[in-house]
């Protein structure tokens, strides 16, 4: 079977994202996955026993200085020379900022088709994917050269498959085009034990109705309690509530997981193109009406700040 | 500094979007455009640099006729002049007909500087700036939340999943801007009636030396097969809180297993 090629998404501190165990599932329906690595020194070799526990054959790894300090346009580079040497089935991508983005130097490079926020993928290269705010399922396919995919968070379950990948790393022939941009700085913001927000299986989100940046902590106090990340409508961040990295909706993250809370948000059309793809949605609103209760499978009509603090000693209580 | 700034118009993301039956394109006869709201994220970035720094701003569209209100909203709001890449034989390009597109038009205005939203909010696909960059050989500061020029430098904070990276480069570049960026001005009066007399040039095909054969639908790299309206979420259940709705929502909540 031939190769498929996965691009993987790692923290900066060598922890494999959700995604690309996902997408190593995916690509072992389309062929053999092997693994790419893009980031710092060492990366490859720190994250091959995770990729092969999830059936990576092979891992290449491409590292330094040239490849990390730089924005996309060096990593693009060397995938693209990879694809030429391998020719592979496929190329998945994950559908973050930078995914997207090395996959749309990929497109041009190679003079590619592109799909990205694909959520299914067949053998014979039919991609599924979701559009105008969840409303509406397309099915579309590259048709002119190979699947070049990127792959939304959350779109399939991983499986384990054990594997024993060996790591080659790769010569990195980036150009001066490719340095034109350069990192110089990374800083991290809120970064605490809560799962990452595109790939938590449960967010909880908060809204206008959470009245103040100091009431969102009965937001962080629910997904706290359920193991879930914390987000926020437009309106919330709009009024500085929370910042605006957390936002969930046509303007900021597309989330889809397994569980969605929805506290204090009305259900705007701005903020159901971010969850509505969600598999169980949850609200709780003052207003009846609100919009947010036509997605939600159980929906509660009152005031949050008395539901939130007895829902979260209920938890508590049968924890 | 010549600033360019890329504005697309878009079925607008509060009404009812879709695909046409026809020729599975996006139906934008039956929809209300309108300027794809990140854009005017960056016509206001652009502005402020032009006000800072002096030089002028050009708006860039590809789109068809009826783009010309979008252009006409997008030239209130301040800039100079506007560029419209108009010809039938667009109709359907999928994104890397369309960068190939942008950049010819870009290619003839010698920016030093290209502004554009991060995303459009119809296909939200975000691989507009990188392709524009790759084929100009320019650099690309993407999903800025902020932006100084200094000379010809350019810092941009790209908002990442963890916090937020500075980058660097020198102009000629393209920037993506996330709508945290500023805060747009409204067209004023003045303004508007203003917009009615910029000069709005419009470039064919031709006009660029792109061949109709490497655009549209049939020149294009990926295609829609088909497309089915997702069945609306049937409302679940909903109750009102009588003094026990938290309890009710946590008994659900292990219904279903996550608690």
């Amino acid at each position: 079977m031939s190769e498929v090629l996965v691009v993987v998404e790692a923290t900066r501190e060598f922890g494999v994202k959700k995604v690309t165990l996902e997408m190593l599932t995916l690509a072992r329906e389309l062929g053999t996955p092997s693994a790419v690595v893009l980031g710092g020194a060492g990366a490859g070799e720190a994250l091959s026993a995770k990729l092969g526990e999830y059936g990576a054959e092979k891992i290449y790894a491409a590292e330094g200085e040239e490849i990390d300090g730089y924005l996309v346009a060096p990593k693009a580079t060397v995938v693209a020379e990879l694809v030429t040497r391998v020719q592979p089935a496929a190329v998945l991508l994950a559908s973050s900022q930078e995914g997207k983005e090395i996959a749309a130097r990929l497109a041009v490079k190679l003079d590619n088709g592109i799909l990205t926020d694909v959520v299914a993928l067949d053998a014979d290269g039919t991609a599924t994917q979701v559009a105008f705010a969840g409303s509406t399922i397309v099915k579309s396919k590259v048709t002119k050269g190979l699947p070049l995919v990127t792959v939304r968070p959350n779109s399939l379950t991983p499986t384990p498959a054990a594997a024993s990948p060996a790591v080659e790393q790769l010569t990195v022939s980036v150009t001066d085009a490719d340095k034109l941009a350069r990192v110089v700085e990374r800083v991290a913001e809120q970064k605490g034990s809560r799962p990452e927000l595109t790939e938590a299986s449960i967010v909880v989100s908060g809204g206008r109705g959470v009245g103040n940046a100091d009431n969102f902590k009965l937001v962080e106090e629910l997904a706290d309690l359920l193991g879930g990340a914390v987000g926020a409508s437009r309106a919330a961040v709009d009024s500085g509530f929370y910042p605006h990295q957390f936002q969930v909706g046509q303007t900021g993250k597309t989330v889809s997981p397994q569980l969605y809370v929805a506290l204090g948000i009305s259900g705007a059309i701005q903020h159901r193109a971010g969850m509505q793809t969600s598999k169980t949605i949850v609200a709780v609103n003052k207003d009846g009406e609100a919009p947010i209760f036509e997605l939600a499978d159980y929906g509660v009509v009152g005031d949050l700040f008395k539901i939130v603090p007895q829902a979260a000693e209920e938890i508590r209580k049968r924890k | 500094m010549n600033i360019v700034v890329l504005v697309k118009q878009v079925p607008d993301s509060g009404a009812d979007r879709n695909l046409r039956s026809d020729d599975n394109t996006v139906d934008r006869g039956s929809a209300n455009n309108v300027i794809n709201e990140m854009d005017e994220y960056a016509i206001e970035e652009a502005l402020k640099i032009k006000e800072a720094h002096g030089g002028e701003v050009t708006i860039l569209t590809m789109g068809p006729d009826r783009a010309t209100e979008s252009i006409r909203k997008a030239l209130s709001m301040g800039p100079d002049k506007a560029v419209h890449v108009v010809d039938d034989a667009l109709h359907g390009s999928c994104a890397v007909a369309t960068s190939k597109v942008l950049a010819a038009a870009l290619g003839q205005l010698g920016a030093d500087l290209v502004i554009c939203g991060a995303e459009s909010t119809d296909g939200r696909v975000q691989v507009m700036p990188h392709m524009i960059a790759e084929r100009l050989g320019v650099a690309a500061l993407t999903g800025a939340r902020k932006l100084t020029v200094d000379g010809s430098t350019l810092t941009a904070e790209r908002q990442t999943e963890e916090g937020y990276e500075v980058v660097t480069a020198s102009t000629p570049a393209v920037v993506s801007v996330w709508d945290t960026i500023n805060e747009p001005r409204y067209p004023s009066f003045k303004g508007i009636m203003a917009a009615k007399k910029k000069p709005v040039q419009t470039l064919s095909l031709g006009d660029l030396g792109v061949a109709s054969a490497e655009v549209g639908l049939d020149g294009a790299t990926s295609a829609v097969l088909e497309h089915t309206k997702r069945p609306p979420r049937s409302g679940g259940t909903k109750v009102t809180d009588e003094g026990s709705g938290g309890v009710q929502l946590v008994e659900f909540l292990a219904t279903e297993k996550f608690v």
